[in-house]
């Protein structure tokens, strides 16, 4: 059990002359909730996309569980049981729920390109679906077509979505962006619930969130890691502070 | 979700009894909650009331040839039957994966071709049965999706659709350039009358080919039907509608994209190994992009957001070229004015346009647009009758034809100025009438809608 879930070594990005990501290393052991914090802009997202092949690296490794998935596609990084949502909520908008979920599920339960299966005849794809939408409180909106729903709703199926495959690393991207204080309260209880006995890796800007949930936090500035350690050791970084926390945490966790 | 919805069959709206193609459910139906489908037993493939449906299109495909049993109606019959495996065939890439391709013919014609073939080749040793003969069609055409599909599937959108249009070009143009195995102008002929006749049937009358036709067409239409209901069906859905999210569960889509498109290639060849029987000749159009085309307008006008549509499409547009091709040279001018109506004003197609009016039936709700409809009847007619002037005195003009031109009988001037004045007065006041009196319609429908909503909501 000491491979590390997911370890980054000298990971670097660019576009075109510009850098994004500048030589990032992170190591996230197994079992870890881990958060990183960073301004806007700073290439948190970028790195989600990397770490799950949505765009391919500049330089640099990337291994899963101790294997290199470096060049390995989405969808085969996902079958190795690293799953991920997205800042800006990326779901089947023509789907209902219920269908949004199974379609989560299918691959896990080692259905893959099958069509000689009626779907209806899958007990445990369709048990499995069903279990995650009552988890993620969406029961009630099971044959709603996804893309009708409000948009604390899309968050929460962004999350089912996410984790239904039963993936044990999950990269969950902002995932209570935009939400009101006690929809925030909520999604935390989700998460902590649905990633338990799992690593999870977040990016989030709340951060009440953040040291409520996080066992280690890393701090990106400008496409490096300044900073990693558990919530205490970040709160006392001077780096931290002066390049990022100021005033958010002292308002938040000073007064 | 059909599957699901089979679990709780009487509700109202929300549980339309169509096969539809997936979920496409539209925001217009929400579904009730969750707490019939908590159901534990397996839902029967067919239940109750869809067994009923598909036992109905089984008794009508067989009882048919008892009404349009002369030579013309049942030919027609056969070309329908034909047609709606195509068009459904097309609609497993357009509707539910979200392929828009321009090359389907391709597969339907290599069908053709390879059945032809087999036939002549049978012709002197007759090891396979004739009834049979399709299958080699839809092998041919299953191979030709391996081939094509490999390289098309990559991308969807424009991607897709150049290639398709670029490899039907392709393999057009290769199919003149090989007389030997397409027969160049000529095309390729047989005769389906072959070997021993089992119980008396030769397949030589067209009552026993229209026979063998429905017993196809009603396998593979069940065959496609079954299709949507499988992880790869939902998953080409899925794909349809985000493929990037497809790809972070698990899936390719290219993978999702290719197999559909060989399985669609197999029914698109069973239909051709089929139409070849039907008039035991096979040219080079067959696979060409009038073919193509014609597939893709049934596909589209039918409705390719249910698995239905394309159905009514086939029928529709089968019966359209023969009735109008019968009365007027500008046929293909009609056609192309039918088909960019229905993309401008109805582009959900035929079977969307009864799924909105099933919504208020269901309802109770569908006399309160009927005044409303009464009212822009008149209008539709004078326009209707303007365009149908306009165009026929424009053909009889550009043609010179020499015999004149007759409506109801009277004869007509083409040449005069009166004429042309004429014509476009009439659809001038046509469509005048039409802009004032439409928004009635819209407005019986806002009303009807919101009322419905409502009560749904209450
Ligand atoms: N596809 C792209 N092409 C070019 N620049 C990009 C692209 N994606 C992101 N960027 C840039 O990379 C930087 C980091 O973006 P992002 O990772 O989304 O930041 P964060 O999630 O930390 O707010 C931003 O300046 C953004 O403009
Ligand atoms: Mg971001």
């Amino acid at each position: 059990m000491n491979v590390p879930a997911l370890q980054l070594t000298e990971v670097r990005k660019s576009f075109g002359q510009t850098v994004i990501i500048n030589g990032v290393n992170l190591s996230v052991p197994q079992g870890e909730r881990h958060a990183i914090i960073g301004p806007n802009g700073a290439g948190k997202s970028t790195l989600f996309h990397l770490a799950s092949a949505r765009f391919p690296v500049t330089s640099g490794g990337i291994f899963l569980k101790g294997e290199s998935v470096t060049s390995l596609k989405p969808h085969q990084i996902n079958r190795r049981g690293l799953s991920r949502s997205f800042q800006v909520t990326n779901i089947f908008t023509n789907l209902t729920v219920f269908e949004n979920v199974r379609c989560s599920v299918l691959w896990a339960l080692d259905y893959r390109y099958s069509f000689w299966q009626r779907l209806a005849a899958l007990r445990d794809a369709n048990q499995q679906a069903r279990r995650v939408i009552a988890e993620i409180g969406l029961a009630h909106r099971s044959d709603t077509v996804a893309g009708i729903l409000s948009y604390a709703e899309q968050r929460a199926l962004e999350i089912g979505i996410t984790i239904a495959g039963g993936a044990d690393v999950i990269l969950l991207d902002e995932p209570t962006a935009g939400m009101s204080k006690s929809e925030t309260g909520d999604a935390v209880a989700l998460i902590r619930r649905v990633t338990e006995g799992k690593t999870l890796i977040m990016v989030e800007h709340d951060m009440s969130v953040v040291f409520d949930l996080a066992d280690r936090i890393s701090v990106l500035v400008y496409g490096e890691i300044i900073a990693t350690g558990t919530p205490a050791e970040i709160r006392a970084n001077r780096t931290v502070q002066e390049a990022y926390l100021g005033t958010t945490f002292a308002e938040e966790h000073h007064d | 979700m059909n599957d699901v919805r089979r679990a709780a069959p009487k509700d109202g709206a929300a549980n339309s009894p169509e096969p539809r193609c997936g979920e496409q459910a539209s925001p217009l139906s929400p579904g009730k909650g969750m707490g019939d489908r908590q159901m534990h037993a397996v839902p029967p493939l067919l239940h109750r009331r869809r067994l009923f449906l598909w036992g109905a299109l089984a008794l009508l495909m067989i009882a048919l040839p008892l009404v349009f049993n002369k030579g013309f109606a049942l030919s027609l019959l056969c070309q329908i039957s034909i047609m709606v495996i195509f068009a459904l065939s097309y609609n497993m890439l357009l509707g539910q994966t979200g392929l828009l391709s321009f090359g389907h013919a391709v597969y339907f014609g290599t069908g053709a071709f390879a059945t032809m073939h087999t036939l002549n080749l049978l012709g002197k040793t007759a090891t396979l049965p004739v009834s049979m003969l399709p299958l080699v069609g839809g092998l041919a055409g299953l191979l030709g999706g391996v081939l094509f599909g490999y390289v098309s599937t990559k991308r969807a959108g424009t991607t897709f659709a150049m290639i398709s249009l670029g490899i039907g070009e392709l393999v057009a143009s290769a199919s003149l350039m090989f007389p030997a195995v397409f027969g160049g102008e000529g095309g390729v002929s047989g005769n389906r009358v072959i070997g021993k006749a089992a119980f008396g049937i030769t397949f030589g009358p067209q009552i026993e080919m229209y026979y063998l036709i429905a017993a196809w067409t009603f396998v593979c239409m069940l065959a496609m039907y079954a299709l949507t209901q499988t992880p790869l069906g939902r998953m080409a859905n899925a794909v349809r509608d985000n493929p990037e999210r497809a790809q972070f569960v698990g899936y390719d889509p290219r993978w999702v994209r290719y197999i559909m498109m060989i399985l669609a290639g197999f029914f698109a060849g069973i239909a051709g190994g089929l139409s070849a029987l039907n008039y035991e000749m096979v040219t080079a159009e067959t696979l060409g992009a009038w073919t193509s085309g014609v597939v893709l307008m049934m596909a589209f006008v039918g409705g390719i957001g249910f698995f239905y549509g394309p159905i009514i499409g086939a029928m529709l547009i089968s019966m359209l070229a023969i009735a109008v091709a019968g009365v007027t040279k500008a046929w293909l001018f009609y056609f192309g004015l039918f088909f960019l109506t229905m993309v401008l004003y109805a582009p959900g197609g035929i079977a969307s346009l009864l799924a909105m009016h099933k919504r208020l039936w269901n309802a109770g709700q569908l006399t309160k647009v009927m005044p409303a409809y009464a009212l822009v009847a008149l209008p539709l007619l004078i326009t209707f009758c303007g365009v149908i002037g306009l165009v026929e005195i424009a053909y009889h003009h550009a043609e010179g034809v020499d015999e004149p031109l007759q409506i109801f009988g009277a004869d007509i001037d083409v040449m005069s100025a009166a004429t042309w004045l004429m014509a476009l007065l009439v659809l001038a006041v046509g469509l005048i009438l039409l802009k004032l009196t439409w928004p009635r319609v819209s407005e019986a429908w806002r009303r009807v809608l919101a009322g419905i909503d409502g009560k749904e909501a209450a």
